[in-house]
């Protein structure tokens, strides 16, 4: 257990380093854009003023409660003292609104729609895969190419197809938005049942994206472990072959543990891109609002939302991955 | 070498990649020779026409007649009403036209279209029927008409007076020859929301587009591969920092930074070869990760401690004893940043982040469009599809071709 202790505080440091980094990023990028998005919502406040003195008076108003005369350095001190509390000041373009109003109503959106379908998608993937290696004949010729050929499709691709056929030709489901326009968010059988038919497709469409990406490695590892040695030996063993094919998948799928980890940030991307494609009221849809209005608070409170997502979606899977893979484990015992 | 190229092209699915991919490139070079006109041209005024050849309605009366013996409309008249339509009718005429339903069941479109004009009757009485519904019947009644009518159509003209003046009669059997016609167009794909032709403009767009991710995975391998050789074979203290900078940007999606890269540089400075390069310059970590655990595993083969005792320059083994090995993987690499580059353009483009330039489309560009003006809500399908299907293609060719050249380098893969 005290090798378990040294090697998750390491993986824990580093992500630490990580976020911190990540964080100075998100802050400073956005900060660098030339131009001036201020003096937009100023000029917004001061419409059909006409005393020079009064416009002034409202710009270095906006200018004060905004922060953004003070250097960079003391702008991220403050902002980020403030974001340790959940502050990340006002939006620009939805003024007055607070960004983590803005971040807080789109955040679970975004993770209930992505979270289960990029499991499911990896799910279904490495099923198909293991399937594909062992069982050859249809899936290998058929089901997998199909679904390799489905993944080829950027996401926002498969979502405007899924719509134009599903939701506007035969009328499924609803085209865009989380729920019917015509309701209030409640707890009421209405509400959730609108809620899951808006969800179908967005749903549907990242998990088919995600199989075939997910199996082609899966078959790989798969067949590469099926020609080890050790199985040859353990079938002279005479060990039954269902044991066998356990042992063969379960080391096949250490490497797809981690590909789903590494590969979160890019298939989140993608996803992120169809939401907005439906209109679904999630980070997606926001950042793309934010970068429309000019909004850099927003977006980079979006942006880091989805890193830190990333960066613990990682972390967990390399605790998960500590305990799964016996070397590692052995590794530590020692 | 040599033995290796023709391995390579045997491989059945890297020739069929290949094919794809070149013969896409190929086509946005050899289209332009065959229309000239400029991509970005707005040859329509509105949004979204439907794919077809367009003549001017003014040549046509311009144009000789041919009187030809086919039955203008009333022959297909069936094509001309929509389904729902004819469902009403046959209600209708079942209902308070006094047609039986045997004699309905058996009408074809054209029988119904006759027997509708001869038992309608706007007056007759049509118990339960609301009143918007009797005057859509009446409406519907109106289009069958004028579609089932044979009659002249007039073409007058204002004369001096003021008076219109009778020129010519076109009648139903009149037909012009489209060759006589000097002005026509034909959009394949039809318009896009600019009124641009979306075939020319989608030609154009794959020819930047395939340049993006050709710049961009040009970057990315030749930032990952030299930093994958150096840090691989010198060790120590570089080899420390690069793995720690490779890591770190392993982990932060580079998706995100990505965002944030382009976003800070402004709308002005966003043009196509710096957005190519940006994406280039986020997406080398895994080409250098991976190129560094393969030289770790090299540098200390016999063939390299070889040539360090001959005294040879750390470039030269570098190059000549390290790179060939770690070939077939970066070309391999290579390929997939490609895809990889123009997707991500594309998803940038969607975000509202792409290159901003208007004298030249990318597909991400095209496809945003097409969203901001709810081209997928409003049935224009012409304006999306081609896109999607052309990215989804070169993807498919790219990954084809990459599965090709694995199973010629991990001869475990091959069936």
């Amino acid at each position: 257990m005290k090798g378990y202790k040294k090697y998750y505080g390491q993986k824990i440091a580093w992500y630490l380093i990580t976020f911190i980094i990540a964080v100075v990023l998100n802050f400073a990028l956005p900060r660098l854009m030339p131009g001036d998005p201020v003096s937009a919502i100023a000029g917004q406040a001061a419409s059909g003023m006409t005393d020079a003195q009064a416009i002034k008076k409202v710009y270095e108003e906006y200018v004060e409660r905004f922060g953004v005369n003070d250097p960079m350095i003391v702008q991220f001190g403050k902002w980020a003292k403030a974001a340790m509390h959940g502050d990340f000041g006002v939006s620009f373009s939805q003024y007055p609104r607070t960004v983590s109003d803005i971040i807080a109503s789109s955040f679970g959106w975004t993770l209930a729609l992505q979270l289960p379908a990029i499991l499911l998608g990896w799910l279904l993937g490495n099923i198909l895969g293991a399937v594909a290696a062992y069982m050859k004949g249809v899936f290998d010729k058929v089901i997998l190419p199909v679904f390799l050929f489905i993944s080829n499709m950027p996401g926002f691709g498969m979502a405007v197809i899924m719509l134009t056929v599903f939701g506007i030709q035969l009328g499924w489901a609803p085209t865009s938005g989380a729920y019917g326009f015509d309701l209030i968010p409640n707890m009421s059988w209405t509400f959730i049942r609108s809620v899951i038919s808006h969800y179908q497709l967005p749903f549907w469409s990242i998990v088919l994206i995600t199989i075939g990406g997910q199996a082609i490695g899966m078959r790989s590892m798969s067949i590469y472990e099926l020609n080890a040695d050790y199985v040859k030996y353990s079938r002279f063993l005479g060990i039954k072959d269902r044991k066998i094919v356990g042992y063969v998948f379960r080391n096949a799928m250490l490497p797809q543990v981690t590909g789903l980890a590494m590969s979160l940030g890019t298939m989140m991307g993608g996803a992120l891109v169809s939401e907005i494609i439906f209109s679904y009221p999630g980070l997606g849809t926001t950042m793309m609002n934010a970068i429309k209005g000019n909004d850099y608070p927003l977006l980079s409170a979006c942006t880091l939302v989805i890193t830190i997502m990333v960066l613990l979606a990682n972390l967990f899977v390399e605790i998960i991955y500590g305990i799964i893979d016996p070397r590692i484990k052995a590794a530590q015992q020692d | 070498m040599k033995n290796t190229l023709r391995n390579i092209f045997h491989s059945p699915k890297f020739v069929i990649g290949f094919v794809i991919f070149f013969g896409l490139l190929l086509f946005t070079f050899i289209y332009p020779w065959f229309v000239m006109a400029d991509p970005l041209e707005m040859v329509g005024q509105g949004n979204f026409f439907k794919p077809g050849t367009y003549v001017s309605v003014k040549d046509t009366v311009d144009s000789k007649y041919y009187t030809l013996n086919i039955q203008a409309k009333s022959a297909n008249l069936g094509d001309h009403i929509e389904d729902k339509d004819k469902a009403d009718m046959r209600d209708w005429l079942v209902n308070y036209g006094g047609v039986s339903q045997e004699e309905m069941d058996a009408a074809d479109d054209n029988t119904l279209v006759a027997l509708w004009l001869e038992h309608y009757d706007s007056k007759a009485k049509q118990k339960g029927l609301l009143a918007s519904k009797k005057k859509a019947f009446v409406r519907l009644d109106k289009e069958i008409q004028k579609l089932a009518s044979d009659a002249d159509m007039i073409i007058a003209q204002e004369n001096e007076d003021g008076e219109l003046e009778e020129t010519a009669s076109v009648d139903s059997q009149q037909y012009v020859n489209t060759r006589d016609i000097s002005n026509k167009r034909t959009f394949v794909l039809g318009t896009d929301n600019f009124g641009r032709d979306v075939l020319t403009e989608l030609v154009q767009a794959t020819k930047v587009s395939l340049k993006i991710g050709l710049i961009a995975g040009t970057v990315a391998t030749l930032i990952g591969l030299l930093l994958g050789l150096l840090s691989g074979y010198i060790g120590g203290v570089f080899d420390d920092v690069i793995i720690f900078i490779t890591n770190l940007f392993t982990v932060i999606p580079s998706f995100v930074l990505l965002i944030l890269i382009t976003y800070s540089v402004g709308q002005n400075a966003r043009g196509v070869t710096l957005i190519a390069t940006v994406i280039g310059a986020t997406s080398w970590t895994w080409t250098c990760r991976s190129v560094r655990s393969q030289v770790i595993s090299l540098r200390n083969r016999d063939h390299v401690n070889l040539s360090k005792l001959s005294g040879h320059s750390m470039m030269r083994i570098v190059l000549t004893d390290i790179l060939p090995y770690v070939a077939s993987y970066v070309v391999m690499a290579f390929i997939l940043q490609i895809s990889s580059g123009i997707l991500a353009e594309a998803q940038l483009s969607m975000l509202g982040l792409g290159p901003s330039t208007t004298t030249t489309a990318t597909l991400g560009q095209m496809m945003n469009w097409a969203t901001l003006y709810a081209a997928h809500l409003n049935g224009s399908w012409w304006a999306y599809f081609p896109v999607v299907f052309v990215i989804t293609i070169i993807a498919f060719s790219l990954n084809l071709m990459n599965t090709g050249l694995d199973q010629v380098f991990n001869p475990q893969l091959r069936d």
